[in-house]
């Protein structure tokens, strides 16, 4: 009997991975580049998509289910809901301009520096292999990872994360309170 | 070949569902069911809403093709293939077709959770009631995409109305929701669980459909979840956005032929998945009525035999409309149809009496019968309730269902640590 039949095949092949990555960034890379402004927010939405595959591929359903709730059903309806209202047929027509490419082209090197410092320290440390995951990471229990967050979150022996979670939501809260201040001279 | 048919023998017997067992085969395989019965399902929902909505209206309703109109549904799929595909002249066109796959996807792929049965289930997922919650609400980036992309007024309103519904009423949804989750984690490690199959477990260790928990708490949960998951479907008395009175039809009266067919399809096959998702976390799921309190042998034999006499008494209903068909000669083909019709349902009914098929069907056909009543009370809701003005939706959602939820949330949890909550209140006051 052929075992690789009957074994459960692993997720997180580097081929879905490419795959997924592929979809990221041509998503991204549509964001920026559409005039239209409701297609920037439907790249974005396939952009945020993938990278709740992502989180599905490192053993981490619970973070992407939240991923797709929060984010490509929430946020970005609301995105949309704002975005229609506009006109965009003046949009259109006007040339797009961008005064911060500088800032802009120093922040991504930077951020592409990390990520390769990130990946070829990866690849030096798990025994040889090329593999963009540590050999680790697929031990953890799929089956248990909503529990194991609640437990990191709000057991009281491991909860040590309470405390940066509620400080985190207290800074989206000020950002909340900056765009209405912002958005009305008198309240 | 031989490991191929020991590959697929390999899942008979098991006690997991295909996804979790991992095998290919028998995932497809359900997968292809599924999608058949929903479809099933959605022609006969067709057909029924029709019918029922008629009687209610002392009206005969589609009487014509076929005999009581059984064909009807079968004609308008018909006629909405061969129609003209129009796309308006100013659209977005990409968008616009892509809208209606966007609202497909998102109501069938939640299909895969839906727990018929402990093993009839395409998937059981850690995360399974977030995965349904979260792809479900998917479904209105395609109401507003097609709103939008349609390049007129009415698709807009509509599209406008149907997202600020929707998000409002999520809220309300998911507070519902996480107070039946609350009630999953009394069990002996207090660990709870998303998934779906875990809920009707927990269920059945604790005895009681969790609409029954902490009476009323359960039943206030259900409620909220009841009326918000009519909201999230966009059905009467929420139907807002396709009122036929203000806005032709809302977000989809620019498509036609096929593409609106979707969208139907769409809107039939989310309304079974919220019911599901209600009657696997308040209703028991697949448990049978009283799996604990009438046990036994004679027990299982008499609710084993409840899916065999209904489909014979759905047969026999249908002889008895035979006999009384007119007796022209024009009326003969029809007599005939008829007849044959009430045949395949008793056979239907006969199989499920074979021992083997019983045991197989029994646990589908109590959940399908629970999410029928739902089926039901949408209709009679859409028969019964005016709809609503958009600021009574609003004031709804928000002032009613959210305040209570938020309530009910934090009394579920008081509830269920109650032991621990009067030991430390023992504690505080040195007694």
């Amino acid at each position: 009997m052929n075992p690789s039949l009957t074994q459960n095949p692993p997720v997180a092949t580097s081929f879905f991975f490419y795959g997924i990555a592929a979809i990221m960034i041509i998503g991204g890379i549509l964001v920026i580049t559409r005039k239209n402004a409701v297609h920037s927010a439907l790249a974005l939405i396939t952009t945020l998509l993938a990278q709740a595959a992502l989180y599905l591929m490192l053993y981490a359903p619970f973070v992407a289910g939240v991923q797709i709730i929060l984010y490509a059903g929430g946020i970005m309806v609301l995105f949309l809901f704002v975005i229609m209202l506009i006109a965009i047929e003046r949009n259109m027509k006007e040339r797009q301009f961008n005064k911060q490419w500088l800032i802009g082209i120093v922040a991504a090197g930077a951020l592409g520096g990390l990520f390769i410092a990130v990946y070829t320290t990866v690849t030096r440390t798990a025994s040889g292999s090329k593999t963009i995951f540590p050999l680790g990471s697929s031990s953890y229990a799929e089956g248990q990872n909503t529990q194991g967050i609640a437990a990191l979150l709000f057991s009281q022996q491991a909860g040590t994360y309470m405390f940066a979670f509620e400080i985190a939501s207290l800074l989206l809260l000020v950002a909340i309170i900056g765009a209405v201040v912002m958005a009305k001279k008198r309240i | 070949m031989h490991d191929l048919i020991q590959y697929i023998q390999s899942y008979l017997g098991s006690d997991k569902t295909p996804g979790v067992a991992g095998n290919f085969f028998w995932a497809t395989v359900y997968v292809l069911l599924v999608f058949v019965g929903l479809s099933v399902a959605v022609i006969a929902m067709n057909w029924l809403e029709r019918k029922i909505l008629a009687h209610m209206q002392v009206r005969l309703g589609p009487m014509r093709v076929g005999p009581h109109g059984l064909l009807q549904p079968i004609a308008d799929a018909l006629k909405l293939l061969l129609k003209e595909d129009i796309i308006p002249d100013g659209a977005d066109k990409v968008v616009f077709w892509i809208a209606p796959f966007i609202v497909v996807l998102a109501a069938f792929t939640v299909f895969v959770v839906v727990p018929f049965g402990p093993t009839h289930a395409i998937t059981d997922m850690n995360i399974g009631i977030l995965f349904m919650l979260g792809v479900s609400s998917l479904s209105v980036l395609g109401i507003v995409t097609a709103g939008w992309a349609s390049n007129s007024h009415y698709p807009l309103i509509g599209a406008l109305r149907s997202s600020a519904q929707m998000v409002s009423y999520e809220v309300a949804m998911g507070l519902a929701v996480v107070s039946a989750i609350l009630m999953t984690s009394l069990n002996a490690t207090n660990t709870g669980t998303l998934s779906m199959i875990g809920i009707v477990e927990a269920q059945k260790d604790q005895q009681v459909w969790f609409l029954f928990k902490f009476f009323p708490l359960g039943i206030i949960a259900f409620v909220i979840f009841a009326i918000a998951m009519v909201a999230e479907t966009n059905r009467a008395p929420f139907d807002l956005p396709e009122a036929e009175s203000e806005l032709t039809a809302g977000f989809h009266t620019e498509y036609s032929g096929f593409r609106w067919s979707l969208f139907f399809l769409a809107e039939y096959s989310a309304m079974i998945a919220v019911s599901s998702i209600a009657v696997t976390l308040w209703l028991g799921g697949w448990l049978r009525p009283f799996p604990n309190l009438l046990q036994g042998a004679t027990a299982d034999l008499v609710f084993s035999l409840i899916p065999g006499v209904t489909f014979l008494f759905l047969g026999a209903i249908c002889f008895y409309n035979t006999a009384r068909m007119p007796k022209h000669p024009l009326f003969r083909i029809q007599t005939i149809g008829l007849a044959g019709f009430g045949a395949v349902l008793a056979l239907i009914g006969l199989v499920l009496f074979v021992p083997v098929v019983r045991l197989w069907v029994s646990d589908i056909f109590w959940f399908s019968a629970k999410v029928a009543v739902f089926m039901y009370l949408y209709i009679w809701y859409r028969g019964t309730f005016p709809r609503y003005r958009f600021d009574q939706l609003m004031k709804v959602g928000w002032k009613v269902l959210l305040p209570t939820g938020l309530a009910l949330l934090i009394l579920t949890a008081m509830v269920g640590m109650r032991a621990e909550l009067i030991a430390q209140v023992k504690e505080a006051l040195h007694l």
